[in-house]
């Protein structure tokens, strides 16, 4: 039997509504439950002795004070957990490859500032930080790493000795002959585009909890993580535990963004401590911590060049990329993530047919970067959409038109781009098209030549990508490594009360997946909203998960959701064709009830579960069957989202403050579970984009200290900084997946900083100037203009001599 | 360090009378020793506004307060607001207009929310995101939650439309 997509389409109730989130009411009322609201009895709380040092050897350490210091429990430095964990590695299928290990405590050196050396256990969070005042370190410097080209470069100081270089990635792409497509070409422009290092900032810092059940020989760990199932795997090899003896639960998360999508060292150390001292152990992050140790993002620079004919359309493209990974290579992701999928990106949604790309990824003794927001997109789509930009000037082409004459077309699809990326059928020329009809463009343009006549700075950018999601088994989400992210498991049941529960692996960080999955399993079950529960973020609910990550919660978990309901929907129908006497074909399950159709007979869902389960008799003896199932589902290929922004700008001539107007993405991500959520996804990554291309940037000066350790130096956007913001969905051709489902939680981050790019360079073209730094803050606004208004100075005065 | 200090105060209707050490923060005060984990820190610095509570009527940072600073105020934190079952008008506007994704700035959210649309006119989106600049938001891009303030402003305004 074949059924694929239709059966939402044919039923469609709760998928596509505005639903009221379910997580709601205790989020609201204060009784949501984070990882540090959790406090079980005899709990202790550990804090962190992290390195103030760079790059240094660790000589001596001095801890004894410490140990005796007023309600210490345990102090610990790696030389006391020798044995009791395995270091764990990323590993990657890429040939030029280095690993480094994942340790919960420092040994033998620190790559970076912030790096836990020593742990100290004690009956309070302020007595644990008293002792660290005692804890004395010394070390040996060894020269800091800092700038990724010098670090690249065969005399820089080894932050691996054993690996014998700082370039932990190397990878060459090529497709066509693009020597000769240069070399033909009516027209060339390029840059070298600098994304500057971001924390992901979620205002929830990490924290986790271990408590270890000695009569059971079983740890639990609690963790503010998006990935529970890959740390419960993670744990498995290093603690030597199997997977019934160990849990991971993510319970209420405060945000994520990537931050909390890899393992770390604290989740390591406090399982340890757990088991070792037999009591519940505690780590909350203080945002110091959360802004020099949790993985950081970005950090690239991009240098592009692209070739054109003489009609605008793109005949080659070529990049060399340098990602600053910083000090160690992110579990399990590795440090291709992001500078690998930079190249894997560029050439975005346009039909490119020669492509080069070489990309390193260097270890600087800086916090290792990890997933953030858009993964390598936001850096790729700003130098590609630049690059745009610099075209359509050179040629005298408006910005949309050369996207236009550029895009793969409906007819091309599936596009393979010169990375190898498969594009399947996704709106990149309706979401342009939607956009500027939106926007207003035209009239846009006039009130820009009108603000250009009055001296104004006016921009306004464009920018469209396309970005891959729900990727299932073909590829990994990190290039080469070795784990597969591509499926999700789903448990779906219902009970003998009645009550419907949906248990998936992935974890929810403010998603709202408790709601939309929900949704999902409404529609395919014919049941009420309120009688589904969806347990998620723990790493017991099913017997796989990996977690929430690079758009897939809807994708891949909606698609295991529904091939699960499917089975029990088919099993509430036999039963309820013994129990109403009636042709299955005849029944039809709605609202939480089966009726023999054109008849007034009818069950309810809690009825028939009830005569399944607990009632003698009612179904023969030999029919029973439990309503349940689990069902894993792999999109094999993954998806195309695509969208275009669309941002207005003025330039404060006095302040040189960016002051953003009214903002609009019109994006395309497939059959949408919930329009009110897909919107809030939207501004939310907007807003980041917002950060990224105006304010967000992580400082490390030449001696390698982190000069943005607090929200008072690293700037998130707060509310007047953000603009009001329009979202236009551009429900296309449905792909492939189970339920049309597209993945989006990414994409306001990927588009926001090119457009903002765009429409600065835009509102300062007068002056010949380009962006290609980002953020680009005031004081950059200003030595820019400074420097192009003395260039124009000197050149009149050159004329009138 | 031990010399505990009595505090007594007021949270939410009910005295409370603690013995604390006189570093404790109020944050943490209210999050363990009186369990109400509904106010959150995002910081510890003054900047995320997570851990927003009113204090004898006014919205402070109870990170940048210790306990017996509040010694004979009138506390009030998120779980004053409204229960899970019973949500306030303000707490429902917020989830009406989907003013909250992981949950974790809305508690101080709130907190500031109720301040302002109780104390200023609001007449414009502009005064409301000015009247939020110190609540830090990492997840809603702030437009849903501009609408949910606007919307509870407006219904105090105006209590039976
Ligand atoms: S925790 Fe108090 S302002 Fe951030
Ligand atoms: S809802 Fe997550 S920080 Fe505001």
């Amino acid at each position: 039997m074949t059924e694929p997509v239709e059966t939402l389409a044919a039923r469609p109730k709760s998928v596509g509504a505005r639903v009221r989130r379910t997580e709601d009411p205790r989020l609201l009322a204060g009784q949501g439950r984070y990882v540090d609201d959790l406090a079980p009895p005899r709990l202790l709380h550990v804090a962190f002795r992290r390195s103030d040092m760079s790059h240094a050897r660790i000589r001596g350490l001095d801890l004894e004070a410490a140990r005796g210091a007023p309600g210490v429990v345990a102090v610990v430095a790696a030389a006391d957990l020798e044995g009791l964990a395995k270091p764990l590695v990323a590993a990657s299928r890429m040939a030029s490859y280095h690993g480094t290990p994942l340790r919960p405590l420092a040994e033998g050196k620190v790559r970076f500032v912030g790096e836990p050396v020593v742990a100290v256990a004690a009956e309070s969070r302020y007595l644990a930080e008293d002792a660290l005042e005692l804890v004395d370190i010394d070390f040996e410097p060894l020269g800091t790493v800092i700038d990724p080209e010098a670090a690249a470069a065969g005399d820089a100081p080894l932050l691996h000795e054993e690996i014998g270089t700082n370039v932990l990635v190397e990878r060459r792409f090529r497709r066509g002959e693009p020597e000769a497509a240069f070399a033909a070409a009516a027209h060339r422009v390029g840059g070298s585009f600098r994304f500057r290092r971001k924390s992901p900032g979620a205002i929830e810092n990490r924290a986790c909890l271990a408590e270890w059940d000695a009569g059971r020989g079983a740890l639990t760990l609690h963790s503010a993580s998006g990935i529970p199932g890959i740390v419960r795997d993670a744990l498995s090899e290093a603690l030597d535990l199997p997977g019934h003896r160990l849990r991971v639960v993510a319970p209420d998360v405060g945000g994520s963004f990537g931050g909390k999508g890899s393992l770390y060292p604290e989740e390591i150390l406090v399982s340890l401590l757990a088991r070792r001292l037999g009591r519940p152990i505690k780590w909350t992050s203080d945002r110091l911590e959360d802004l020099t140790a949790t993985s950081q993002a970005f950090d690239e620079i991009v240098e592009a060049e692209m070739a054109l004919d003489a009609e605008g359309r793109v005949l080659a493209l070529r990049a060399e990329v340098l990602g600053d990974t910083g000090a160690y290579s992110i579990y399990p992701w590795t440090a291709g993530l992001e500078p690998v999928q930079v190249v894997g990106f560029l050439p975005g949604p346009y039909r490119i047919e020669h492509y080069e790309a070489h990309v390193r990824a260097v270890a600087t003794s800086k916090a290792p970067t990890g997933p953030y927001r858009g993964v390598g997109r936001p850096a790729a789509v700003f130098a590609t959409e630049r690059l745009m930009d610099l075209a359509a000037r050179k040629l005298g082409l408006d910005p949309k038109e050369i996207r236009l004459r550029n895009f793969v077309r409906p007819e091309d699809f599936p596009y393979k781009i010169g990375s190898g990326i498969v594009w399947d059928r996704s709106g990149f020329t309706e979401c342009l098209e939607a956009a500027c009809a939106r926007a207003g463009y035209p009239a846009l343009r006039e009130k820009q030549r009108q603000a250009r006549a009055e001296g104004r700075w006016f921009g306004i950018g464009l920018a469209s990508y396309a970005e891959l999601t729900g990727i299932g088994s073909k590829i990994s989400v990190a290039p080469g490594m070795p784990i597969n992210t591509g499926t999700e498991t789903a448990v779906v049941r219902i009970d003998s009360t009645g009550g419907i529960t949906a248990a998936v692996g992935i974890a929810s960080h403010g998603q709202g997946l408790e709601t939309t999955l929900a949704q999902v399993v409404a529609d395919e079950l014919g049941a009420r909203l309120e009688d589904i529960r969806i347990v998620q973020g723990d790493s017991d609910a099913v017997p796989n998960a990996t977690g929430t990550y690079a758009s897939r919660g809807a994708v891949l978990a909606g698609g295991a959701a529904i091939l699960a309901s499917r089975v029990v929907r088919e099993k509430l129908l036999r039963a309820a064709g013994h129990l109403l006497e009636a042709a299955e074909a005849d029944l039809e399950a709605r609202d939480g009830r089966v009726t023999v159709a054109g008849t007034d007979r009818s069950m309810s869902f809690r009825e028939i579960a009830r005569a399944v389960y607990s009632e003698i008799g009612r179904i023969p003896h030999d029919k029973r069957e439990e309503l349940e199932a689990t069902r894993l589902y792999d999109p094999y290929y993954g998806t195309t989202s695509s969208a275009t922004h669309v941002a207005t700008l003025e330039i404060d001539p006095e302040t040189y403050r960016v002051t953003l107007g009214a903002y609009l993405v019109a994006e395309d991500c497939g059959r949408i579970i919930n329009p009110m959520i897909v919107d809030g996804q939207v501004h939310g990554g907007v807003a980041q984009g917002v950060g990224a291309a105006l304010y967000e940037e992580v400082v490390y000066d030449a001696d390698g200290q982190n000069l943005t350790a607090s929200l008072v130096d690293y700037l998130i956007p707060s509310a007047p900084e953000v603009p009001p913001m329009t979202v236009l969905h551009v429900e296309g051709e449905l792909p492939a997946t189970l339920g049309g489902f597209r993945g989006m939680g990414e994409g306001g981050t990927i588009g926001a900083p090119a457009a903002i790019a765009n429409a600065l360079s835009d509102a300062l073209a007068p002056l010949g100037i380009g962006i290609d730094e980002l953020p680009a803050t005031p004081e950059r606004l200003f030595r820019l203009i400074e420097r192009a208004q003395q260039r124009q100075d000197n050149q009149s005065t050159g004329e009138e001599r | 360090m031990s010399g505990k200090r009595l505090v007594r105060m007021t949270v939410n209707g009910s005295p409370v009378e603690e013995a604390v050490e006189p570093r404790l923060l109020l944050s943490d005060f209210l999050r363990q020793v009186l369990g109400l984990t509904g106010t959150h820190v995002g910081c510890e610095h003054g900047v995320c506004g997570a851990c927003t509570v009113r204090v004898d009527g006014s919205t402070a940072r109870a990170c940048l307060m210790f306990a017996v600073q509040a010694e004979g105020c009138r506390i009030v934190t998120v779980e004053g607001l409204g229960p899970a079952e019973a949500l306030s008008p303000l707490q429902e506007a917020f989830r009406e207009h989907h003013g909250l994704q992981c949950g974790f700035c809305t508690p101080g959210m709130l907190m500031t929310a109720l301040d302002l649309i109780e104390k200023y006119p609001l007449a414009s989106d502009a005064e409301i995101r000015e009247g939020l600049s110190g609540n830090l938001c990492r997840c809603t891009g702030y437009e849903h939650i501009v609408a949910a303030v606007r919307a509870a402003a407006q219904r105090r305004r105006e209590p039976s439309s």
